[in-house]
């Protein structure tokens, strides 16, 4: 079997979904720029966003007995508001650690450290 | 309305008054005007309205039973046949039988037979002395408010000094002073009342305890509070005996009451299953004395009847068949005798009589008003009271000891007297000695001499304590050496007191007419002779009341001389002198009057001193059967009726007059017209003014026989409770500390906070550890997370493979 050259099936969205997600985090693991960490965390998201649409699409699940209906669907379109308000607060938290420290740099907002 | 029920609702009344009085002021005693004047007219108020209330009862008494006759009329009091006795209780006895009336108001408590009840016994007796109490103690009370008006201010008190140097000063207690006084008359009242001897005993002690606070009033001043304690502590005595008594009575007859009492001691008839004796009214011992001494027959009746049917009616009945044949052979005498020793010894106490007379003379600590209601005029007497209204009960052997007891103390105080100096000392002595006539007369037979004296008494004695009360204001001193020649300065008093002083020596013109005093020791003396006429060997108890009577006029005269006549032997103390204030002086004059004319007989029937009202109604009041006399034991009880026959009514007449005029006479003589020298006397009589000007060492003896061991047993008793009981007791309290220290070291400190403190300490240890994850750093947790879960899949997925 050739991912290549076999016709799209699920598991080409899944090889997708996870390269997003592991970029993501690495995005976040390593980034130190605040700024970095959410666009790692947005990848992350829309990694996990891609399995959930293709879990929940007829076209891709043949088999009758995976069917999940819209629910796929439904639940990848709270992920993406929910990663609009998280991305919301995140922003606001990072411009408020700026205008406290004079940097987004991740490493410096070790504050809460045991 | 019924005679009982309005008197005992009118009595019930004027004895209450009091009480309301006392609770207002001691509730509002201080914010009763300024410094709490108004008390004074509150208690006065009171009283004076128990006056009123007492007049109305007696005027409804002798308008139901008039005045009744005079002895020379005749013997038995006409009686009107009567009621029976309804369903208040109420009784009117018929046949020839005195007049009284029973009851209870209130019902305290019912154990089995026993009931404790307020009940009344109002007989003429009560209403006398319900007169004569409330209206002594009002003349006392109009008279404290002026003698008490010091005490309205801030006082100083010069008889005390502080630690400091000076003298104590302390807010006045002018409402305290006519509350007590108010309780006092209370308690007074509510003995005279009482209808049981429970009740008596109560008011006794409420007595006690009002002459108590009374005595101690300047509480503060030593003297003032041991007087205070030696007057509780000697009563005690006597109450211990009249405890005594009143078990015998109940534990035998099994009723309280008087009525009751009185019925079963002097019955009318004996009821057996076979006969009915005629008593009389004789002293008779009660079934319920002779079973309590034949125990041992008693106990076979019951034993034969026990477990058959009816048994305990069967055992009764037999016992009330065989009851007279063991009273025949003397059985519950002895328990009747101690009975009646009992009771009198509680009379003892509170009379003052020898061997308990000690407390009187320090209870003069108190103020002078004090002296004159508690300690001359009625609490005192209420012991005589009391031994009169129990006179029923007591036999012949008993009323002997009382004879004798009596004969010691008045002889015993009169020649204490002629020694004191302190002007309200002689006077304690003379009541000492009066009482000691009082309960002679009784202890003779002369119920009605005893009480007449006892009313006639209360009015002079007021009246000779309150004039001295007026002495020591004007002078600021308790001693008659300071004194001398005031009767210019303070003639009101100074006549008044003659008065007094007349009366009680009796005097009078013999056979003719005389002053209150004159009646009554007459009639003492004059029972005095036929008694010793009666027991041969007892005529010397005459000869000692006579010459006791002798002792007494010259005491009293060597008072009033030495206060009013003669040079002041205190030049300062002369000059600042004055005549009382109005509001002390009107009260004695009234009763002044009184203690000339209380005895006195009609003018009709001048001559014949048993006409006079006050002995009519006392005569009314005379118990059933006591006038008859009795016999018992060798000693005979003469009637008293023998006492007023003419040749000794004549003998004892001129007797008292002769003695009483002889003692004037020497009182004259020395210390009036010093034709001796008193200090010479003083000087060839050297032992025996000492024997005397110590009281015949009573108090010496007392301490060193009864006040020193008892400090000595105390004192081992308490080096015991120290040295013995505390050592043990410490020890014990250091063992079990020792004990539970090494308990609390061992389990305590070691195991369970060993335990808390070791999980404790692996706790912060393990926070410790595990903070050095916590870095702050994003990254790393992210990467934690990632590499976190990665493990778990693997894990997961690998162990389920």
């Amino acid at each position: 079997m050739n991912l290549l050259t076999d016709p799209v099936t699920i598991s080409h969205y899944l090889i997708v979904g996870s390269v997003m997600f592991v970029a993501g985090a690495v995005c976040m693991a390593t980034k130190r720029n605040a700024l970095g960490v959410l666009m790692g965390i947005e990848l992350v998201l829309n990694g996990a966003n891609i399995n959930f649409v293709a879990f929940g699409s007829e076209i891709l699940a043949r088999n009758p007995h995976y069917r999940l209906g819209l629910d796929g669907q439904i639940i990848a379109l709270f992920v993406i508001v929910l990663a609009a308000a998280e991305a919301a607060v995140a922003l606001a938290i990072v411009l408020n650690f700026y205008n406290n420290h004079a940097t987004v740099d991740v490493d410096r907002a070790d504050e809460l450290k045991g | 309305m019924e005679l009982g029920a309005t008197l005992s609702t009118l009595l019930l009344l004027a004895w209450l008054l009091p009480l309301a009085s006392f609770g207002a002021i001691v509730l509002f005693g201080p914010r009763m005007g300024r410094a709490g004047k108004a008390a004074g007219y509150v208690a006065t108020g009171a009283i004076l309205a128990g006056v009123v209330l007492s007049l109305f009862a007696l005027g409804f008494w002798i308008g139901e039973h008039g005045l009744g006759e005079s002895l020379h009329g005749d013997e038995h009091a006409e009686v009107k046949a009567g009621e029976e006795a309804d369903h208040h209780g109420h009784r009117h006895d018929d046949g020839h039988a005195k007049k009284f009336y029973s009851g209870d108001w209130y019902t305290l408590a019912e154990f089995g037979g026993l009931r404790l009840t307020i009940g009344y016994y109002i007989d003429a007796l009560t209403v006398v002395m319900f007169c004569m109490v409330t209206l002594i103690a009002t003349c006392i009370h109009f008279y404290a408010m002026g003698y008490m008006h010091e005490e309205l201010e801030d006082v100083t008190d010069h008889e005390v000094t502080l630690a400091n140097g000076e003298h104590l000063r302390r807010p006045g207690r002018y409402h305290r002073f006519f509350q007590y006084l108010s309780l006092f008359c209370f308690s007074m009242l509510g003995i005279v009342v009482a209808g049981n001897i429970a009740m008596t005993f109560i008011f006794w002690e409420l007595v006690g305890i009002c002459s108590y606070f009374l005595i101690g009033f300047y509480i503060e001043r030593k003297t003032a509070s041991t007087a205070a304690n030696k007057a509780f502590i000697v009563n005690r005595v006597g109450d211990f005996g009249m405890i005594i008594g009143l078990m015998a009575i109940f534990g035998s007859l099994g009723t309280f009451h008087y009525e009751e009492i009185f019925a079963q001691v002097r019955p009318q008839e004996i009821y057996t299953p076979t006969e009915t004796i005629e008593k009389h009214h004789e002293l008779t011992v009660p079934d319920g004395m002779v079973w309590a001494e034949a125990t041992e027959r008693a106990g076979e009746i019951v034993m034969d009847h026990a477990g058959q049917e009816y048994g305990l009616e069967n055992a009764a009945a037999q016992m009330a068949a065989e009851a007279n044949e063991y009273r025949d052979q003397g059985f519950g005498y002895t328990l009747l005798i101690i009975a009646g020793l009992g009771i009198f010894c509680g009379c003892m106490g509170k009379s003052a009589q020898f061997p308990l007379h000690v407390w009187l003379p320090d209870a003069m600590e108190g103020p002078t008003p004090v002296s004159a209601l508690v300690h001359s005029a009625t609490m005192v007497a209420a012991g005589v009271f009391l031994t009169a209204r129990f006179f029923p009960v007591f036999t012949p052997e008993v009323l002997l000891v009382i004879a004798i007891v009596g004969t010691v103390t008045l002889f015993m105080a009169a020649t204490i007297a002629i020694t004191a100096t302190d002007i309200k000392r002689v006077l304690a002595y003379s009541t000492l000695s009066q009482l000691g006539y009082m309960m002679f007369a009784l202890g003779v037979g002369g119920w009605v001499a005893g009480v007449l004296h006892l009313i006639t008494h209360a009015f002079f004695k007021s009246l000779l304590f309150m004039c001295s009360g007026s002495v020591i204001h004007a002078v600021h001193s308790n001693e008659m050496t300071d004194m001398g020649g005031l009767l210019k300065k303070m003639p009101i008093t100074a006549y008044t007191m003659l008065v007094g002083c007349l009366a009680i020596i009796g005097a009078g013109i013999p056979l003719v007419i005389g002053l209150s005093g004159y009646y009554s020791k007459d009639a003492i003396l004059a029972q005095a002779y036929v008694f010793g006429e009666s027991n041969g060997s007892l005529l010397f108890l005459f000869v000692i009341a006579a010459g006791g009577a002798a002792i007494t006029a010259f005491y009293m005269f060597r008072l009033w001389f030495m206060t009013f006549l003669g040079e002041p032997r205190d030049k300062h103390r002369f000059d600042h002198a004055h005549e009382s204030p109005k509001v002390m002086w009107i009260p004695l004059v009234v009763l002044s009057c009184f203690a000339v004319f209380v005895a006195t007989p009609p003018i009709t029937d001048l001559f014949n001193p048993t006409a006079a009202p006050l002995v009519r109604m006392l005569e009314q009041a005379v118990p059933n059967g006591v006038a008859a006399g009795g016999a018992s034991g060798g000693i005979v009880i003469p009637a008293e009726a023998d006492s007023h026959e003419h040749t000794v009514h004549v003998l004892a007449g001129f007797i008292a007059f002769g003695t009483a005029m002889s003692g004037l006479l020497i009182a004259c003589c020395v210390y009036w017209w010093r034709l001796i020298n008193p200090d010479e006397v003083r000087a060839m009589f050297a032992p025996i003014y000492r024997f005397l000007l110590n009281k015949w060492w009573f108090d010496e003896l007392y301490d060193k026989l009864l006040v020193r061991p008892t400090l000595y047993i105390g004192r081992f008793i308490a080096w015991i409770d120290r040295g013995l009981i505390d050592w043990l007791i410490d020890n014990i309290a250091r063992w079990a500390r020792g004990f539970s220290d090494g308990f609390d070291r061992a389990i305590d400190r070691t195991l369970v906070d060993g335990t808390v403190n070791w999980v404790a300490r692996q706790t912060h240890a393990v926070g410790l550890a595990l903070r050095g994850v916590q870095t702050g750093r994003i990254r790393q947790y992210v990467v934690l997370i990632v590499v976190g879960t990665v493990t778990m899949f693997v894990i997961a997925f690998g162990l389920s493979k």
